[in-house]
């Protein structure tokens, strides 16, 4: 499969802070894509330098085969930002009906999509209600339809769920999917990492605009796996001593242990078979919030928005 | 270019077709109406009757005291300062005898406190009567002199202007009248569709629309497109004020009898005078009603409405952008955007000023000046031209000023167009004036 966005050598420096510095990935096409980090890693920056908010001090975007156009392609782009703007006094439908326009719909062609959107998420009676009197996570469902309404090849979502209960988060994501399944991009940013983990293809992860990881979410799993394993026994022994693994954790019947190097699972195996019969034997494999943790923290990035304080 | 238009059509309908757009665009000219009402005859109904009994020691007053509507003078025996009140007088009055013509004083008492109108009316009666005494010294008497100072009325100042070949009447009052109306009205404009624009971008950005709005329109796009709508909100709201005065004009019209009407049109057809031997004689209304239209035909009108229109829109332009620079700069608190503001409406206020100098003394070198300074130009040069094209603004001026107008506007909309590209985005951060100029003045 081709890629739908290539970043080259992104650089964006702001007078105090570097806030994207050389980063490079490519996205392919009808993926869904995580970009991960911590606050203020340089992920909105990012994401405004993709739909054409910013320019980017140097380096290139190449968008579905072409250098990137913000005049031309910003139609071919839905972009939720993580805080959402709605005009308050403004009708449900006409706010729907000029954000579409203004991504270059015709009106006639604006209003069958919106119809087409109001009834597939049960919008249909909100038409002449003003955004004042909508829930959050009924502003939010309709800035999500706002967002994919002309139907962009690629479309960028911060923090899609925040503030939606798990029905209509529920109802969200099956619409993700499906957006993915016709042939759009995903562009999928945010802190939930179990979420990342369900629906993400591909991850980025960024901290202090650098790129710090790159790829699949199970080769990312498989490249920080720590050799752990869980073993259920009908029976422990009393003593456990091995040159093949170390016991890390011992909960009832359940071990969990850490096969050293140069070492297999078999050995592991082997040493139990002889004792006692084993119930389960898996790997375990981190979970994109350990590995994300583990790589952010110790970072500057926690701290580094703050200045010291001075005595 | 598409883009902008359906900005401008939102920014337009969502104003216009708010009910509250209706109601202060009609009662806003009623209110001024009921306003002006309301004071005279609250002015009126200050007046109370007064009762007064005069005392007086020359013997002279009785009779030839006039009463006025609200005042009955009365000349009772045996009234004091001590029991006034008790015989039903509410005011009196103590004449002493006057010696020559020496300086004296007469003595109004009162339980009620004299109103200004009032005390002017005493005092212009008792100033009357001796007034008529003297001249009945003098042989003559009130309706002789009442004739005499009626029908000296026959000559009339008529000032004449040399306009190179031809030669105009002007008026200074109507000058005075239109360029004090005129700057006033442009200065209204820029403060309240100026503040208008900002509220605008304020709501954008504290809602957090301009993130989305900018991801797919330029933010330039966005800011021209509300400037432009929200001008034309201004424009319809104008028209609508042309169009209920005229109307009001027109209804009035109707409670002035055909009889004067038709009066008004002879002398309208006669320029002022009414042919000799002719059937009818204008009235006094009639002369009123045609020496108010004669002095408004005076002025250039042609000149001074286009040029309102140009200004009007000039000057909103150059200021309106700035205000919306100012407003994508704020963050939630509405203070700041108090504080930001000062160094625009600094400039407003103080063309106001310098106009509402201009318009008595048009050819100031401060005046001229502030005419062609962007800044200043649509007031001032308004107060100006009232006083006529090429008179007291010559075309070189008028020239320089519409110049200079566009290409401030041009500029600050330019620079603007950077301030708000970078501030609209901007949250949490409280941005200074230094910073405003630094994306003002940056390159790209």
């Amino acid at each position: 499969m081709s890629s739908i966005l290539q970043l080259n050598n992104l650089k964006k420096h702001y007078a105090t802070q570097k806030a994207v510095d050389d980063i490079s990935f490519s996205i392919e096409k009808g993926s869904i894509f995580g970009l991960l980090g911590p606050n203020g890693a340089g992920k909105t920056t990012l994401l405004r330098m993709i739909t054409g908010i910013f320019f980017p001090d140097s380096g290139e975007i190449i968008f579905d085969g072409k250098p990137y156009n913000a005049l031309e392609d910003v139609t071919k782009i839905g972009y939720m930002p993580e805080e959402r703007g709605l005009y308050k006094k403004m009708k449900i439908g006409e706010q729907a009906l000029y954000l579409a326009q203004l991504k270059g719909l015709s009106k006639a062609e604006a209003m069958e999509k919106i119809k087409f959107w109001f009834k597939r998420l049960e919008m249909e009676s909100w038409w002449n209600k003003k955004v004042e009197d909508l829930s959050k996570g009924m502003s939010q469902k309709l800035q999500f339809v706002t967002t994919v309404l002309h139907e962009p090849k690629l479309i960028i979502l911060d923090e899609p769920f925040s503030g939606l209960d798990p029905l209509n988060a529920n109802l969200i994501k099956d619409e993700i999917f499906g957006l993915a399944q016709r042939g759009a991009t995903v562009i999928f940013s945010t802190h939930r990492m179990e979420q990342v983990e369900e629906i993400c293809d591909h991850i980025v992860l960024v901290n202090l605009g650098k790129k710090i990881l790159d790829g699949s979410v199970t080769e990312v799993k498989q490249q920080f796996k720590e050799n752990k394993f869980s073993i259920r026994l009908k029976e422990v022994p009393a003593q456990i001593s091995s040159d093949a693994f170390e016991v890390v954790e011992q909960k009832n019947q359940e071990l969990i242990v850490k096969i050293n190097e140069g070492k297999g699972s078999n050995d592991v195996l082997q040493y139990f078979i002889q004792q006692t019969s084993i119930e389960s034997f898996n790997e375990i494999l981190p979970s994109l919030n350990e590995i994300f943790i583990d790589l952010v923290e110790g970072t500057a990035a926690t701290t580094r928005a703050f200045q010291n304080v001075s005595n | 270019m598409n883009k902008i238009s359906i900005i401008i059509k939102r920014e337009y309908f969502s104003r216009v077709k708010n009910r509250r757009f209706l109601l202060t665009t009609i009662l806003t000219p009623l209110l001024f109406v009921v306003f002006i009402a309301g004071a005279t005859i609250l002015s009126l109904k200050g007046k109370d009757n007064h009762k007064v009994a005069v005392i007086d020691q020359n013997g002279f007053f009785k009779g030839n005291l006039k009463n006025a509507n609200d005042i009955n003078f009365e000349f009772p025996e045996g009234v004091d300062t001590l029991n006034y009140l008790s015989k039903g007088y509410t005011d009196i009055l103590i004449i002493p005898k006057f010696e020559g013509t020496e300086k004296v004083n007469y003595v109004l008492r009162s339980k009620k406190r004299i109103g200004i109108g009032t005390e002017e009316l005493i005092s212009n009666r008792i100033n009357q009567a001796i007034e008529d005494k003297m001249l009945q010294d003098a042989g003559i008497n009130r309706s002789q002199l009442d004739s005499i100072k009626e029908k000296s009325k026959f000559a009339e100042l008529k000032v004449l202007e040399d306009k190179g070949e031809t030669v105009q009447e002007s008026s200074a009052g109507l000058s005075y009248g239109i360029g004090f109306g005129s700057g006033m009205l442009i200065y209204l404009t820029m403060f309240i569709y100026g503040a208008m624009v900002m509220r605008g971008v304020m709501e954008e950005k504290t809602n957090r629309i301009a993130e989305v709005m900018v991801s797919s329109v330029k933010p330039f796009e966005l800011m021209l497109g509300k400037i432009i709508g929200i001008g034309a909100v201004g424009l319809t709201q104008f028209f609508m004020w042309i169009l209920l005065i005229f109307g009001l004009m027109t209804a009035a019209q109707l409670f002035i009898s055909p009889e004067v009407m038709s009066q008004v049109n002879t002398l309208q057809q006669y320029n002022g005078q009414i042919p000799s031997g002719g059937m009818v004689r204008a009235g006094e209304a009639a002369q009123k009603i045609y020496s108010i239209k004669h002095t408004i035909s005076m002025a250039n009108w042609p000149v001074i409405i286009s040029c309102f229109i140009f200004y009007f829109i000039g000057g909103y332009l150059f200021y309106a952008s700035l205000f919306a620079a100012v407003g994508s700069v704020v963050n939630e608190d509405p203070q700041d955007a108090q504080s930001l503001m000062f160094p625009i409406t600094m400039p407003i206020i103080f063309s106001f000023i310098i106009m509402s100098n201009a318009v008595q003394d048009p050819n100031t070198g401060i005046a001229t000046w502030a005419s062609i300074i962007p800044f200043s130009s649509p007031m001032v040069m308004m107060a100006r031209i009232a006083y006529g094209v090429p008179g007291t603004v010559p075309y070189w001026q008028l020239a320089a000023s519409m110049l200079s107008l566009i290409g401030g506007f041009l500029l600050t909309t330019w620079l603007s167009g950077k301030i708000y590209r970078t501030g609209i985005l901007m949250y949490g951060k409280k941005i200074t004036w230094k910073e405003m100029g630094k994306w003002a003045f940056r390159k790209g």
